[in-house]
Order: C-alpha cells, then structure tokens, then sequence
C-alpha cells in the first residue's frame, strides 16, 4: 500500500481559519445589528421626549 | 427615473425588507449551522480518503464553496450595481457596501485554503496558474471595490464609481469558471458541472454539497444581518441630523 505522509497540519488550518473567519463574521454582524438597534432606540426616544416637551 | 419592476419595488422600502429579513434570518441561522455542522464531520471524519490525495482531499470541503461564495457575492455585488445604475434602488448600494468585505472574506480563504492544498499535493503554495490567478484578480476586485465605494465625501459619487467597477469587474467570473477549460492549467478541471455527471465518488460529493449549503446560508445570513443593521444605523443617522437641524432652527428663531 502507498504511504502517504500526514498533512493533517495543513487540513486543521484550513478548517480552523475557515471556520474562524465564518464564526467572527457571523458574531460580528450580530453585535453590529444589536449595538444599531440599542442606538436608533435611543435617537427615537430622545427625539419623542424632545417633541413631548416642545408641545 | 425608469420604472422599476414589482418585486424590485417591493422590497426597495426598508421597512420591507427588515421585515423579510427578521423572518428569514432564524432559519438561514439554524440552517447553516445544522449543515454546517454535519458537513464539516462529515468531511473530516467520515468522508473517505483520495486514493491519491490521501487525508488532503478534505481541504476540498472548505476550500470549494468559498471558491463558489467568492463568485456568487461578486455576481451579488454586480447586480446591486446594476440596480442602483438603472433604477437606484435605495438598497442597492448599502446592500454593495455590505457584500463587499464578506465576498473578499470569502475569496482569501479561497486563496488561502488552495495554497494549504497545493503545498502538500503541489509541492509549492502558489501558482501563476490562469485559475489560480483569475480568483487573485476576484480579490484585488473586492478590494478595489471596498475601498472605492468609501473613497468619496459624497457616498453617492462612491456608490456610482464601484457600481461601475463591479460591473466592469463581473467578466473575471466566466474567465474563473471557463480558466481550466481555456487554458492548460495545473488547477484540476471541474468535478461537478452542470451538465455532465459528477467525477467524483458520491461518498465525497455528499459532504462537499452539504458544506456548501451550509456556508451559502450561513453569508445569506452575514449578509441580511449586517444590512438590516445598516438600515438602522442609517435611520438614526437621519434622525440626528434632523434633530440637530431642529434644534438649530429653535435657537435661530
């Protein structure tokens, strides 16, 4: 049978770094989308309490 | 302005399209993590070994639906440059602005997991080979894209300049796909086409069609994700500056 030497290293990294770059992307978006949604909530309610105080 | 078609339309309002994406986004989520999870064991722990590529056949199963990611989000980023040119579609460009780094993601680790490929099969991590190279020039378009729609004070002279470059750029995707059937390449030639049947063994097309549904969900949810937090970051933008505008007006007054 033919021997073939073990390129287990260089299947670990690809698997890592693909799966590491998905898993930061995925995170990333998310707490993006949580952070922008918190902030536009504030900005709405500043703007209602400006326009209940103005009237 | 031309007049744009229904389903254009339809969800050029941001409202709509936040709707869509709340109800899409748990399922493209659950989706590709369920897939992605069987593919990735499957691929390394139960697909078999290449009579010739030994364990190394494996890096195929991340390696092949990046390849497939990196075109498909620049086909992505092509269109939105279309609708944004004909119809100025108001999503168009901040859909652009977001697909751009996820497909440039995408094309790295394409490069990247070739070159941990070729080392071991190839004996060295690059080639100017055409396949190899025409995915390069994908990248360097992402780049060029990334950097061009936030080149400008005016995002509008920006979105335009890319929208062009995208365009301009889209003929690099039949030069990847057609490269190792055009030119005599090191790059192996195509294992699934549309056409003809697979060459390769059913045991590794399962976990290789599993892993690309699942990196294909998991971008269509990076992607919905990151424009509806666009869309948000955008309407509290407006809201300042209208406030700051109001405010100014009282003091002026």
């Amino acid at each position: 049978m033919m021997h073939l030497p073990n390129h287990w290293p260089y299947i670990a990294a690809s698997y890592a770094l693909t799966l590491g770059c998905s898993l930061v992307l995925g995170v990333g978006a998310a707490l993006r989308l949580r952070k922008s949604k918190a902030r536009l909530a504030a900005v709405e309610g500043h703007a209602r309490r400006r326009e209940r105080s103005a009237s | 302005m031309r007049p744009t078609p229904n389903l254009l339309h339809r969800y050029a309002n941001p409202g709509q399209f936040l709707r869509l994406a709340r109800t899409l986004l748990p399922w493209l989520t659950g989706g590709a993590i369920v897939f992605l999870v069987v593919g990735v064991i499957w691929g390394l722990f139960i697909a078999p070994a290449d009579w010739q590529q030994g364990d190394t056949v494996r890096i195929m199963y991340v390696h092949v639906p990046m390849a497939w990611l990196a075109s498909s989000c620049y086909l992505g980023l092509a269109i939105c440059g279309v609708l944004s040119l004909v119809w100025r579609h108001p999503l168009a460009d901040l859909a652009a602005i977001e697909i751009g780094p996820v497909g440039a993601c995408a094309a790295a680790l394409c490069l990247i997991t070739g070159s941990l490929w070729g080392e071991p099969m190839w004996g060295t991590w690059w080639v100017w080979d055409a396949r190899l190279t025409s995915m390069l020039v994908l990248f360097f378009l992402y780049l060029g894209h990334i950097a061009l729609i936030r080149a400008f004070d005016e995002p509008a002279r920006g979105q335009r300049a890319a929208a062009i470059l995208a365009l301009a750029g889209v003929i690099d995707l039949p030069i990847i796909k057609f490269s190792v059937q055009w030119w005599n390449t090191l790059h192996q030639p195509d294992s699934i086409t549309l056409t003809g049947a697979p060459t390769m063994s059913m045991m590794m097309l399962w976990p290789l069609l599993i892993c690309t549904i699942g990196f294909t969900l998991g971008v269509a949810a990076v992607i919905f994700t990151r424009l509806s937090a666009a869309i948000h970051e955008s309407r509290a933008r407006q809201m300042m500056a209208r406030s700051r505008l109001d405010r100014r007006d009282s003091q002026a007054a």
